[in-house]
């Protein structure tokens, strides 16, 4: 079972991007607004596009944090190894997702607002969520023998830091969420190209994650049998 | 209670340590001294807008650095003569101890605070002093909140390789939400008018945030902190 | 009460990917000495760490035994005395001063007369016990060291390198302490490259080699020549 379980996410992934794409560039109508007979100005046309991948990636960064978070705690209390290879992988594949949520998002802002950055809310957001996940691959990497213990740490409070950190960042010029929001609100056809993407995208983290977490595994078992191996004087 | 005394204990010792040589506190005062000379290089005082608009970052952008210095340094102490060890061998809880040490900590930095408002106050011509009450609050919590999570932090680095550099490349990311509700906080205070409502908004926040890491803290100190 | 018996249990320690400790087991009883030997980075001190509660074993146990019943947490750190490389003194405070801290700390009693006694029996010079430790020379911060240590009448005493930076006559002395606290029925672990100062003391001799037990045997005594003999033969 558990050796189907990369190749089966890995074809669901593939499936459901090629589908969402299929319906974000096919199915979905352009975004436009029409007043007075004219097309409105600021409409984002094709650019509108990348709010799937976008607000998709987003997501995804809130999920690695509390990924992280929540399989840190578990290591901290019962330290087996492998709830700490979760949460490293984790945040390995979420870092690079994230490297992509701000370009998109930077390049959406360009599009709308006419500037690569502004500090509104959501960009700030996934900046901040980012810069945690970053903390922690370089706690990982540069703490020498006892990194596992102090990135945990970090992931359990960057974790709680969370809600503050949305309380924080407020409401500002960023499309309304909620209720309000814009996916709401959005006709039929959108939404499913929506809930397309995220559901294409939670896969495909969940695929590199544990793609990530069986090659972990894998150098550890590697070790340890030649660690045996040196005990026992069969190896040099 | 007994945990409390000898926190009490412990941050008594630190502080008296300190007081000993001084050497924290002077060279923090000092450094946040030359930080407000760089601020009103930067910043033109005659500006008064200008510098209304700058002046809160300028606060807690002195905290955040001084205060993660003084971290570095202060538990830095502990690992000269391995003294940590000692604390955390003897019967005093751990909790204890952090406690202690966290205290400690806050007083320092506040110490820090006392010099650094009144100097940007006067070398700036900022009116920090418009709301001392609702300010004295704010810092207090901020003080509070670097150092208890500064402290966590700190003593699980105490034998890590690269403490120096990881110690601000943890703390600064978990102290976002502090740092920028402090500056709201003072910026509402020295607006023209003052939004006092505002200021006390987030300095509700630093209130919820300091309880919520305290909690944090007491429960993974141990954790993180024993090998 | 005292301890009165130690057992290490199956006890292992891996840091990140580097194995300290593999499944070590060991017994060690009150009224003896026992010498820790081996090379450098075979585990002695992670070991000693794993002891003195500052380390948490990967595997396996440590039980602590005072007449029979478990002892555990903070009453077992009641019982440890340590003695390091490093003085484990704060060098702001005087002699006195540390000693009030830490009898504090341990609960025990202060009063001023003791503590000179106790400053006293390690040697340490009157007009020294009122200046700053940082004034001190190797020699004075290590009966410092050993004053803290016996201050709480330790019934396990884990000494990692003592004689390490002292002269002849200072090795010889703390030597003879410690033969008067194994006397006094106290569990001395003593981990050292020093066999000259704890010959015709030690009793119980563990070997480590790559982080498990190599050697263990017990005897009424040994001497110089025979830990040398010993230690060559199954330390490498």
């Amino acid at each position: 079972m558990k050796r189907l379980a990369v190749p089966i996410l890995a074809a669901l992934s593939a499936i459901t991007l090629a589908v969402s794409i299929h319906y974000i560039f096919v199915k979905a109508p352009i975004q436009y607004t029409i007043m007075d007979g004219r097309l409105f100005q600021s409409s984002l046309f094709f650019n509108q596009k990348i709010f799937y991948f976008h607000v998709a990636q987003a997501f995804m960064l809130f999920a690695a944090v509390g990924l992280a978070g929540i399989t840190s705690a578990i290591f901290l209390k019962t330290r087996n190894p492998k709830w700490d290879d979760i949460a490293a992988a984790a945040v390995d594949v979420a870092v690079l997702f994230g490297a992509v949520v701000l370009a998109t998002g930077s390049i959406w802002a360009k599009a709308a607002w006419d500037v690569w950055w502004n500090w509104e809310p959501r960009l700030t957001m996934s900046l901040l969520l980012w810069l945690i996940l970053v903390g922690y691959a370089l706690v990982r990497k540069f703490a020498g023998p006892s990194a596992d213990r102090v990135a945990a740490g970090m992931a359990i409070f960057g974790m709680v830091g969370v809600p503050f950190i949305y309380k924080m960042v407020g409401e500002d010029s960023h499309p309304p969420s909620g209720a309000d929001g814009v996916v709401m609100n959005l006709g039929a056809e959108y939404k499913i190209a929506f809930l397309m993407s995220v559901i294409a995208f939670l896969l495909w983290f969940v695929t590199l994650t544990i793609m990530r977490v069986q090659t972990t595994r894998a150098e550890r078992e590697a070790r340890e049998l030649r660690e045996r191996g040196l005990d026992l004087g069969v190896l040099q | 209670m007994a945990l409390l005394r000898q926190a009490g204990r412990v941050a008594w010792k630190d502080l008296r340590v300190e007081l000993r040589s001084k050497e924290i506190v002077m060279t923090m005062v000092f450094f946040a001294t030359l930080l407000v000379v760089i601020y009103s290089f930067a910043f033109p005082a005659s500006d008064i807008e200008l510098v209304r608009g700058a002046v809160p970052g300028m606060l807690w952008v002195a905290l955040a650095f001084t205060g993660t210095i003084a971290l570095g340094r202060a538990f830095d102490r502990e690992r000269e003569n391995d003294t940590m060890r000692a604390l955390l061998l003897s019967p005093v809880p751990r909790l204890a101890v952090f406690l202690g040490k966290a205290i400690a900590m806050t007083a320092l930095i506040l110490a820090v605070a006392v010099v650094c408002v009144p100097l940007l106050a006067l070398w700036l011509n900022a009116p920090l002093f418009a709301h001392p009450g609702e300010l004295a609050l704010a810092v207090v919590l901020g003080a509070i909140g670097i150092a208890f999570i500064g402290s966590v932090f700190a003593a699980t680095l105490l034998k890590v390789r690269s403490r120096d550099v990881l110690l601000p490349v943890i703390l600064y990311p978990l102290l976002v939400p502090l740092f920028v509700a402090g500056t709201k906080a003072t910026a509402a205070l020295v607006a023209e008018p003052s939004n006092v409502e505002l200021a006390w908004f987030w300095i509700r926040f630093l209130g919820i945030y300091d309880a919520v890491f305290l909690v944090l803290s007491l429960w993974t100190f141990e954790s993180l902190v024993i090998e | 009460m005292g301890l009165d018996l130690v057992e290490i249990k199956q006890v292992a320690k891996r840091y990140g990917s580097e194995r300290a400790l593999a499944g070590v087991t060991l017994e060690l009883r009150a009224g003896s000495m026992c010498a820790l030997l081996g090379h450098n980075g075979a585990g002695k001190t992670t070991l000693l760490g794993v002891l003195s509660t500052l380390v948490r074993p990967s595997a396996g146990g440590i039980a602590y035994r005072a007449g029979g019943k478990l002892v555990e947490d903070e009453d077992v750190r009641r019982e440890i005395g340590m003695l390091a490389h490093q003085s484990l003194c704060y060098g702001e405070l005087t002699a006195l001063e540390n000693l009030e801290l830490f009898a504090g700390l341990y609960d025990v009693d202060r009063s001023r007369k003791i503590l000179d006694a106790l400053l006293e029996r390690v040697g340490l010079d009157v007009r020294a016990r009122t200046r700053a430790a940082r004034t001190y020379s190797r020699g004075m911060l290590q009966r410092l060291a050993l004053a803290r240590a016996l201050l709480t009448r330790p019934s396990l005493v884990l000494l990692d390198e003592p004689f390490t930076g002292l002269d002849r006559s200072g090795a010889l002395s703390l030597g003879e302490q410690l033969g008067e606290l194994k006397a006094a029925g106290a569990i001395v672990v003593v981990v050292t490259h020093d066999l000259e100062a704890i010959a015709g003391r030690c009793d119980h001799i563990a070997i480590l080699r790559r982080g498990s037990l190599a050697f263990e045997e017990r005897a009424d005594t040994y001497s110089y020549e025979q830990l040398k003999d010993i230690y060559h033969r199954h330390a490498n």
